[in-house]
């Protein structure tokens, strides 16, 4: 069983949902991230998601476009998700990489499984490999023994959304909206019934990402998920600020926030 | 031959397929469903072919460029006339095609990327024609070398949407199209420009131009009483290559060339000829040769020309390479610029730069095959949208 699914376990008993913080590998650059994710789960983050920075990330907005493309003229590259991704682990925080899938293709599927696993880390996302493509990373991935997370849309069927589920283990995530990564002011009324639809097939944890930022979001999202996946709330905050210092304090605040409003 | 037969659930060997987001699957299975259904039905073939032959100007004719192949071994050179379309090149056939599924449909609203205009040009034009709101994105730096088209687009009552990230090109054009879809895709159809993209783009846009095919096959039969023994096509993603050679698949005599963009050399690095200089990976959707780094990242391309500025190509003709049955070659920007001023000179036709880069493969592969050989060359578009560009090139004051 993977940390990531150990955490599902505690975060289940103590009748809350667990809080997921995504940030870029290498932003804003490859030591600050670190310092980044260390804030966030100072502040009470319970897993975090490393993002592969990609040159065409069709799935995110504006905000983790900028943050991918700073990330990747300073050179990020597998070696460097690798590192923070091991950094992350070393903290004792189940971590997983949330990639693109031409990277891993590149890398080579099984090296890629096997290197999440050398690295500690609990799995991967992937936001744009589908089912249909799925079958030499669904053996990586049992070789290795890492979860593999793979997106519902609320446009997804539900007779795909049986076979798409079937394939998930850590969690499952459940895309709120049909859109992009970025911040919105409501979490749409859509993730609830995707949810829902979600528990009529599977057992799995469901975690919501897309669009939450804020403590009210993160409660609201709690009553019914069993995970919160905030992304570019913290990365916005890390834009914005002046100095570095100012960022690690603002985004472990939020996270701190966040973190209350997991408990239901 | 067994080609077609390859062309399982959208994959070409081990090409194609779908790499999208979950969000877009419906819309996915939704359109090819409609396809499926509209190639069944007489009564859509009916309204396209009518649209084409009182709105396109089909079927295009073939011309005859006697003095052009004097400087390509006196090989007999056939052009097929895509540019005496409505609209200026081949990109109206699938356009029109897609945009009578969208009617199908019940869209109202079309999106499109575009890199050289023609192509955002046509989508433009179809949805004034079909009463649809179209907005066309395109890359930062292709508004500025392709303005005149913006302008067209314009005036034609489309939104033209600047793209000002990564490289401000035809790629990123796609990428911002691929975010509206997401956000947009009850309302909205993706009417992609090429032979690339996820299952059913490949085979679909495909199937709508393979009527140039098509037609220059019989045309060229009367012409000259047999068939071609190669026929040419810039590649770009591929569609207007993908149209003419298709219909030629089965007729193992007959070389199919595709001539990718060399820009500055293969060797410089600045260049789009992807299948000549790129590696097998995954690209807006689709398994294909993709220009990319170590690390999977996609590398900027460079063309002199617009519309092949492109670090993709369509899965059919990954396919087709690796099997044998095209050949795919790489032409610089000077080459296709020399073919380009020759054809205007000794013709009087300005083709458009993407495709002088056919009429360059053709003049270097008359030369290998002498003045025996009949090529038949796709002649894609104009070069009214590339005066600016030419004008600069060539030192001419505007
Ligand atoms: C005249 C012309 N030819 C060729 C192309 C390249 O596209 P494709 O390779 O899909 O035919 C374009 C694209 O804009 C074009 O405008």
């Amino acid at each position: 069983m993977t940390p990531l699914s150990q955490l599902f376990e505690k975060t289940r008993s103590e009748n809350r949902a667990a809080l997921i913080g995504y940030l870029p590998a290498g932003f804003p650059s490859q030591k600050e991230c670190i310092e980044a994710v260390t804030a966030m789960v100072e502040g009470g983050v319970d897993a975090i998601e490393i993002g592969f920075p990609y040159s065409d990330p069709v799935m995110d907005g504006p905000i983790i476009q900028a943050a991918a493309d700073l990330s990747l003229s300073q050179g990020t590259g597998a070696r460097e998700v690798f590192s923070t991704l091991a950094a992350v682990t070393a903290l004792g925080t189940p971590a997983v990489v949330m990639t693109y899938w031409n990277p891993i293709e590149r890398y080579g599927v099984e090296n890629f499984a096997r290197s999440i696993a050398d690295a500690g880390g609990s799995g991967v996302i992937t936001p744009d490999l589908t089912i249909e493509e799925a079958h030499p990373w669904r053996d990586a991935v049992k070789k290795t023994g890492i979860n593999s997370i793979f997106v519902v849309a609320p446009s997804t069927n539900d007779d795909r959304l049986a076979q798409v589920t079937a394939e998930c283990s850590g969690f499952i995530y459940a895309a709120s909206l049909m859109g992009v990564t970025g911040t919105r002011t409501s979490v749409s009324s859509s993730a609830r019934d995707l949810v829902g639809r979600v528990r009529k097939v599977s057992s799995t944890p469901v975690a919501v990402g897309l669009g939450v930022s804020t403590r009210e979001q993160a409660h609201e999202v709690a009553q019914y998920a069993d995970g919160v996946i905030v992304g570019s709330a913290f990365i916005r905050l890390l834009q914005e600020s002046q100095s570095m210092g100012e960022g690690l304090i603002r985004v472990k605040e939020l996270a701190q926030s966040l973190a209350q409003g997991v408990r239901r | 031959m067994t080609v077609n037969q390859s062309e399982i659930i959208g994959h070409f060997g081990p090409y194609g397929g779908r790499f999208v987001p979950e969000a877009l699957i419906q819309a996915l299975d939704s359109l090819t469903q409609a396809y499926e259904e509209a190639k069944a039905d007489p009564a859509f073939a009916a309204e396209l072919a009518h649209l084409h032959k009182t709105y396109t100007g089909r079927p295009s004719i073939i011309t005859e460029v006697p003095r052009f192949a004097e400087h390509a071994g006196g090989a007999r050179i056939i052009l097929k006339r895509e540019d005496l379309n409505h609209t200026g090149s081949h990109k109206i056939n699938n356009v029109l095609g897609q945009a009578l599924l969208v009617k199908r449909m019940g869209k109202k609203r079309i999106i499109a990327e575009t890199g050289a205009g023609q192509h955002g040009v046509a989508s433009a034009t179809a949805a004034a024609l079909m009463g649809l709101e179209c907005v066309v994105y395109m890359g930062e730096e292709d508004t500025k070398r392709q303005s005149l088209n913006v302008a067209r687009m314009k005036l034609l009552g489309a939104e033209v949407v600047p793209v000002t990230q990564g490289s401000k090109t035809l790629k990123d054009a796609i990428n911002e199209a691929m975010r509206d879809w997401v956000t947009n895709v009850d309302t909205t159809h993706y009417l992609l420009g090429t032979v690339a993209g996820p299952h059913p783009f490949p085979t679909m846009v495909r199937d709508f131009h393979r009527i140039i095919g098509v037609e220059a096959r019989a045309q060229v039969l009367e012409l000259t009483g047999k068939l071609p023994d190669a026929v040419l096509a810039c590649v770009g993603g591929g569609s207007n290559a993908i149209g003419i050679f298709h219909p030629f698949l089965d007729d193992t005599s007959v070389r199919l060339i595709g001539l990718e963009a060399g820009g500055s050399g293969i060797e410089s690095g600045k260049h789009a000829a992807t299948i000549s200089g790129g590696t097998v990976g995954v690209l807006h959707g689709t398994r294909s040769y993709v220009l990319q780094d170590e690390n999977g990242q996609t590398v900027e391309s460079h063309s002199i020309s617009a519309g092949l500025d492109y670090p993709g190509v369509g899965p059919e003709h990954a396919y087709l390479n690796d099997i044998g049955r095209a050949e795919y070659q790489a032409v610089t920007d000077d080459q296709a610029m020399e073919a380009f001023s020759l054809l205007c000179k000794t013709e009087g036709i300005i083709p458009a730069i993407e495709t002088a880069h056919a009429l360059y493969g053709a003049m270097k592969i008359g030369r290998e095959l002498g003045p025996d050989a009949t090529l038949l060359v796709n002649l894609s578009g104009r070069g009214d949208k590339d005066v600016d560009t030419a004008a600069k090139y060539f030192g001419l004051p505007l």
